[in-house]
């Protein structure tokens, strides 16, 4: 049908005119996208519904108020106090996350540096394997390297920070002894080591974006090779930079059964100094799952277990918005 | 002598082959690049012209698997001699890229001091009157004089390039290498530029490779052509003589070939 003359041009949608060429295929990949979601909610909703009794006696906040977990003070009808605080391990979460982040990503960016900016090729393909394999170590041979290789190699250390820094003002509980090896400080290392490969894999392909040309550029107005890097190299790369970080936070927060192993398993209470022994929101789940007979202490791993995953998302979103404005910063 | 404070540089290239994974690119050149003159490097892509302008600050020996063989003597001195130091080498030969290439998450100012940062040659602070002179000299102040505190992505890519430029005479080199300085410029921009070649070189020696011969012919004293005999084949430096003459009558029948646009 031809428009008249003057008349308005008809404005037909032709939007989904293609779609219905390949249905099957459609519906195949929608899917298998709509399993993703159906996945992390039924998660979430699993963990709310077994948690649930536990909430109704004891309430969500109760929880998070004490740092005293004592599953054997537990009555079947006492509500206050709770006896499954959870503080503490809210705090060797964060601690032994922090620790593994100050001293992985450092470490993983000059490794990455040493990979795409100073070493000679043939050295960058095996190096760069070499660093993949880390990360294909199973976790529970990092937990029993951690305790018979890691432990008495860093004790001596370990006493030695307790002598010292233990008795220093301000500072000292943070480093009280006795060290007996198990602590929040071996979780964070072995947890750093495990945190490296993925942070340095990220790092590397960020830094490798970096357009060969602004690299010559500051070269080419005499910079050594380390000023290069932070001029050309490092200022295009924060953004990538903080998002392997959160990846790699990602992973320490959430890593199992290597941190239950070596850090000792202190349920009952929150240890201030960093060389005790403690326990984190996935260790407490770990170590006790199998043996919950007390009234509401599997109810109660269940609440640890939905405040993680909250704790996960939320690492992750604010991760993923950190990215992103750094990354509008520079464009 | 000159009242210049700026001494600029003659580069002399003795017999130089540069090598990438051990395949020549570009093969037993011999040229003298006169100071305070244009030298422009003509020739079809492929033919080395860039990796030889890159060995005469060793920059070529920043890429991975790069080698080479011969002389690059910077007043007589030769820059890969044992103990001649690489970064002392690039202060003194500057360079400009095909691409303007701003430090993105540097200001103009920042930018154009960038140089000057490096190993505290000059101290923080603001240095506004070396900002200005080294602007100035790339006819780039009047423009930016207002925005100095501007992120540098923010300036048009002919202001960019002729930011690159400012950069680069900031340290005060010798010689300035421009790699293709024009090929991503409208003909605005690309005139701009070529009138402040004319200018910089009262005082700096200065080498562009360029695939425009009209370029060349508007902006170089002297003009060196190179060739390969076939795809994969080194480059060779076929000619160089003064401008006029190679363009007028070539004494070798491939520079002929190429000038007339029979190929490359």
């Amino acid at each position: 049908m031809t428009p008249l003359p003057g008349s308005p041009t008809p404005r037909r949608r032709v939007r989904g005119r293609w779609h219905g060429t390949d249905t099957v295929f459609q519906y195949a990949v929608r899917a298998a996208a709509a399993l993703v979601i159906v996945v992390l909610v039924a998660t979430a909703v699993f963990l709310v519904q077994q948690a649930w009794p536990a909430l109704r006696q004891y309430g969500i906040l109760s929880y998070l108020l004490s740092d005293r977990w004592a599953p054997s003070e537990a009555t079947a009808t006492g509500r206050h106090p709770n006896p499954y605080g959870i503080a503490q391990f809210a705090y060797g979460t964060a601690v032994t996350s922090l620790i593994a982040m100050v001293l992985a990503v450092p470490v993983a960016v000059a490794v990455s540096l040493y990979l795409t900016e100073i070493a000679p090729r043939w050295l960058r393909r095996w190096l760069s394997g070499l660093v993949d394999l880390l990360a294909a170590i199973p976790s529970v041979v990092y937990g029993f390297w951690g305790i018979f290789a890691l432990i008495p190699a860093v004790r001596p250390a370990g006493v030695w920070v307790s002598r010292t820094l233990g008795t220093a003002p301000v500072i000292g509980p943070l480093f009280a002894g006795p060290f007996f090896g198990v602590s929040y400080l071996v979780a964070g290392l072995v947890l750093a080591i495990m945190i490296l490969p993925i942070i340095t894999a990220i790092c590397r392909e960020v830094f490798a974006t970096v357009p060969t040309e602004d690299k010559e550029s500051a070269l080419a107005l005499g910079a050594t090779r380390w000023e290069m890097v932070r001029m050309a190299v490092l200022p295009r790369s924060r953004s990538g930079i903080a998002g392997a970080a959160v990846l790699g936070l990602g992973r320490a927060v959430g890593e199992t059964i290597a941190v239950t192993m070596v850090i000792g398993n202190n349920a009952l209470s929150i240890t201030t100094s960093l060389l005790g022994p403690g326990a984190t929101m996935a260790s407490v789940i770990a170590n006790e799952f199998t043996e919950s007979t007390e009234p509401f202490h599997l109810q109660s791993l269940m609440v640890v277990g939905a405040w993680l995953l909250v704790i996960a998302l939320a690492v992750n979103t604010v991760g993923k918005l950190i990215v992103r404005r750094t990354r509008e910063d520079i464009a | 002598m000159t009242p210049d404070t700026t001494a600029a540089a003659r580069i002399d290239v003795v017999n130089l082959t540069a090598f990438y994974h051990g395949q020549p690119a570009v093969a037993d050149v011999d040229l003298v690049i006169e100071p305070r003159q244009v030298t422009a490097l003509i020739g079809p892509s492929g033919s080395g012209k860039s990796t030889l302008l890159r060995c005469m600050n060793g920059l070529h020996l920043t890429v991975p698997d790069a080698s080479l063989t011969g002389q690059v003597l910077l007043d007589d001195a030769d820059i890969y001699a044992k103990g001649s130091n690489p970064v002392e080498i690039r202060q003194r030969v500057g360079m400009v890229f095909q691409r303007a290439t701003p430090f993105p998450t540097m200001s103009v100012r920042d930018n154009v001091l960038a140089g000057l940062h490096l190993g505290r040659r000059l101290g923080r602070g603001p240095h506004d009157d070396v900002a200005e002179q080294a602007l100035t000299k790339a006819g780039l102040w009047q423009e930016v004089k207002d925005r100095l505190k501007a992120p540098a992505a923010s300036l048009s890519g002919g202001q960019q390039q002729r930011m690159c430029i400012a950069r680069a005479l900031a340290v005060e080199p010798e010689v300035l290498l421009m790699d293709e300085p024009c090929a991503h410029l409208d003909p605005i921009s690309t005139l701009t530029i070529e009138d402040l070649i004319r200018e910089i070189k009262e005082t700096y020696t200065v080498v562009i490779v360029t695939h425009n011969m009209q370029q060349a012919a508007r902006v170089a004293d002297t003009t060196a052509f190179l060739t390969m005999s076939a795809v994969g084949e080194p480059g060779r430096l076929v000619e160089v003589g003064p401008t006029e003459r190679i363009f007028s009558s070539p004494r070798r029948q491939t520079t002929e070939d190429y000038i007339s646009g029979k190929i490359g």
